[in-house]
């Protein structure tokens, strides 16, 4: 990597090393002297803030694997030893429970910072896609990782999600026997999600890995959105970048650790501290509250697509749900061709602004919408009907509003650097 | 001259011949040893032999249902009341959401087999007890999102699409059935 010219180190340890290997270089290059914008706000701290919860969710977990049985006779009780008799255990599992919870916070924060500012604009729509794909593991670790306590939300979570599947014309009912190893959730399905749960974060890692080598290509964007172009607009990582994403850093643990020690089991469902029983549903099954708005809008399709007029069915509900919710992912990988406005900050596109935090609410709502029984109502109409219109917000945000604005936006007049736009 | 230049296209479709069949051999032999991987994660041998289930039926009386575990799902056995059978077979199959008549889906009227899971998202629907709620037509109520079956599993009311699957079963004498 670290080729060329290179300087020497005063600790002759540290010079032997790098002379052969130069990993100080690297460090120095990349988190030393790295020029950074000078002017991020704290919405910056949380690329370094996810970093720090994947570190803790691998750390935890790896120590919780150490007492817990993959098994469908044992794995309640594990857990529940934990709880009880293993020293710390509570602890290390409460860390870990909240630091899901806590890990996807700061990743939706990250990700709403991203398309505020327009950080997936060009050069960065890989960087971006990357974390779009961190995204998506980061969901598939989580839902397994859930199953593993294997109470009845566990149960009938995976249950649900696996039927998922079953949509899929043909060969669904084909995959879901595979992903099941039998012919329901059981002790093959266990077994598996529990592997693929210790394996997946650490494909993670690699993929974060990517995700910031790609980012030391391009360099960060920043609140204004323009490219650095003198000395003047940037700032060395170290020591004025490595302090503040600390101090953040900081804030953020004292409210995961009031979560872990005050209200640890706020974030779950008592349900899944009652053993799986396959002969007994919940009377409401919920997700975890990260999945709420995308299951929202996997039930916002009630109705099935077809020809008018006959009784032929293109796509059924079920197929149509599940479509809706994987095309809200597929969105976001889509996201740096579907708006091409020339500006990147939001700061300079007031339309673009009122639309994309009209679209936080919705994404709120929508989450609220899903954490409510599908029979449930919002005054005298039918809850699903407020599901299915935030379900049209989205959409139409990416695939309309979006595409509209990037031709027809006029936009504010860009600063001249970012030195000037600090100084006002 | 020529003949140099004919030898070395003759060359090159060559090696782009070899360039291409050993990329295909490559691929086939990287899914055949891929194949075996996922094979692995298809229902075992010992999940196999569970997936027969042979009920006992002398013991339920008629009016009264059991549950029996199939393949790891519950299965709903319904020994029907007269007027249960009549109501079932007097439905017009047009009115139904999946039309199938109750004769479709019994073996012997009086013994109603059913997969006990609703079709609409998994859930076990209720009404096996006379003291649980049978919903609107007799039969089953999936508390869930509230679907309603009727006293042949079929679905009448509610969001699911589909009547409740009736599993392969046959009778291996008058009062016991294998189920798979």
């Amino acid at each position: 990597m670290a080729s060329g010219p290179r300087e020497k180190f005063d600790n002759p340890v540290v010079e032997w090393i790098d002379s052969r290997l130069p990993v100080f270089t690297l460090m120095n290059k990349e988190y030393g002297v790295f020029p950074t914008p000078k002017n991020f706000n704290y919405f910056w701290n949380f690329g370094a803030i996810a970093m720090f919860m994947l570190v803790t969710m691998i750390v935890s977990g790896i120590v919780l694997a150490m007492h817990y049985t993959a098994n469908v006779g044992m794995a309640f009780d594990s857990v529940e030893r934990i709880m009880r008799d293993v020293n710390g255990g509570w602890l290390i599992r409460y860390i870990h429970m909240n630091g899901a919870s806590f890990f996807f916070i700061a990743v939706f924060i990250h990700m709403f910072r991203g398309m505020y500012y327009g950080s997936y604009k060009q050069p960065r729509e890989l960087l971006w896609i990357l974390g779009v794909v961190i995204f998506l593991l980061m969901m598939a670790t989580a839902f397994m990782g859930y199953v593993l306590p294997w109470g009845q939300m566990s149960y009938w979570g995976a249950t649900v999600i696996t039927n998922l599947f079953s949509a899929i014309p043909l060969v669904g009912e084909k995959i879901v026997t595979l992903l099941w190893g039998g012919f329901s959730v059981d002790n093959p399905t266990l077994n598996r999600f529990f592997a693929l749960h210790y394996l997946m974060p650490f494909v993670i890692f690699a993929v974060v890995f990517l995700h910031v080598w790609a980012l030391h290509v391009t360099g960060s964007n920043n609140p204004a959105g323009i490219e650095p172009k003198t000395k003047k607009d940037t700032l060395p990582f170290h020591p004025y970048y490595t302090m503040k994403d600390t101090f953040g850093l900081l804030v953020f643990i004292i409210v995961y650790a009031l979560f872990v020690f005050y209200a640890p089991d706020y974030l779950g469902h008592p349900d899944n501290y009652t053993p799986a029983n396959p002969l007994v549903t919940p009377a409401h099954i919920v997700p975890e509250w990260y999945f709420l708005p995308f299951y929202a809008m996997l039930r916002a399709i009630t109705f099935d697509i077809g020809i008018p007029f006959t009784d032929i069915t293109i796509i059924s509900a079920k197929l149509g749900g599940v479509l809706t919710m994987f095309g809200s992912i597929a969105l976001l990988i889509l996201l740096p061709w579907l708006d091409t406005h020339p500006i990147r900050s939001a700061r300079y596109r007031p339309l673009f602004r009122t639309f994309l935090l009209l679209f936080v609410v919705v994404f709120v709502f929508l989450g609220y919408v899903g954490s409510q029984p599908a029979d449930a109502t919002l005054g005298p109409l039918p809850l699903s009907v407020f599901g299915l219109l935030g379900t049209a917000y989205y959409y139409g945000f990416f695939l309309v509003i979006l595409p509209w604005l990037s031709k027809n936006e006029k936009g504010r007049d860009l600063p001249a650097s970012i030195h000037e736009s600090v100084l006002g | 001259m020529a003949a140099k230049t004919k030898n070395n296209q003759d060359g090159e479709t060559r090696r782009d011949f070899l360039q291409l069949t050993a990329g295909a051999f490559g691929a086939v032999g990287a899914g055949a040893v891929a194949w075996p991987f996922i094979n692995s994660l298809n229902p075992a041998k010992d999940t196999l032999a569970l997936s027969t289930t042979e009920v006992d039926l002398t013991p339920v009386e008629i009016g009264q249902s059991i549950t029996v575990m199939w393949r790891g799902k519950p299965v709903f056995i319904r020994h029907r009341t007269q007027e249960e059978i009549e109501e079932a077979r007097e439905v017009d199959t047009a009115d139904l959401r999946d039309k199938q008549t109750d004769e479709d889906r019994v073996e012997k009227p009086e013994w109603l087999v059913l997969v006990g899971i609703c079709t609409h998202l998994g859930c076990v629907p209720v009404g096996q007890k006379n003291t649980e709620p049978r919903g609107d037509f007799g039969g089953w109520f999936c508390p869930c999102h509230g679907s309603h079956y009727d006293t042949s599993g079929r679905i009448r009311k509610g969001p699911a699409p589909k009547n409740l699957a009736v599993p392969p079963y046959e009778f291996t004498s008058d009062t016991s059935i294998k189920i798979g």
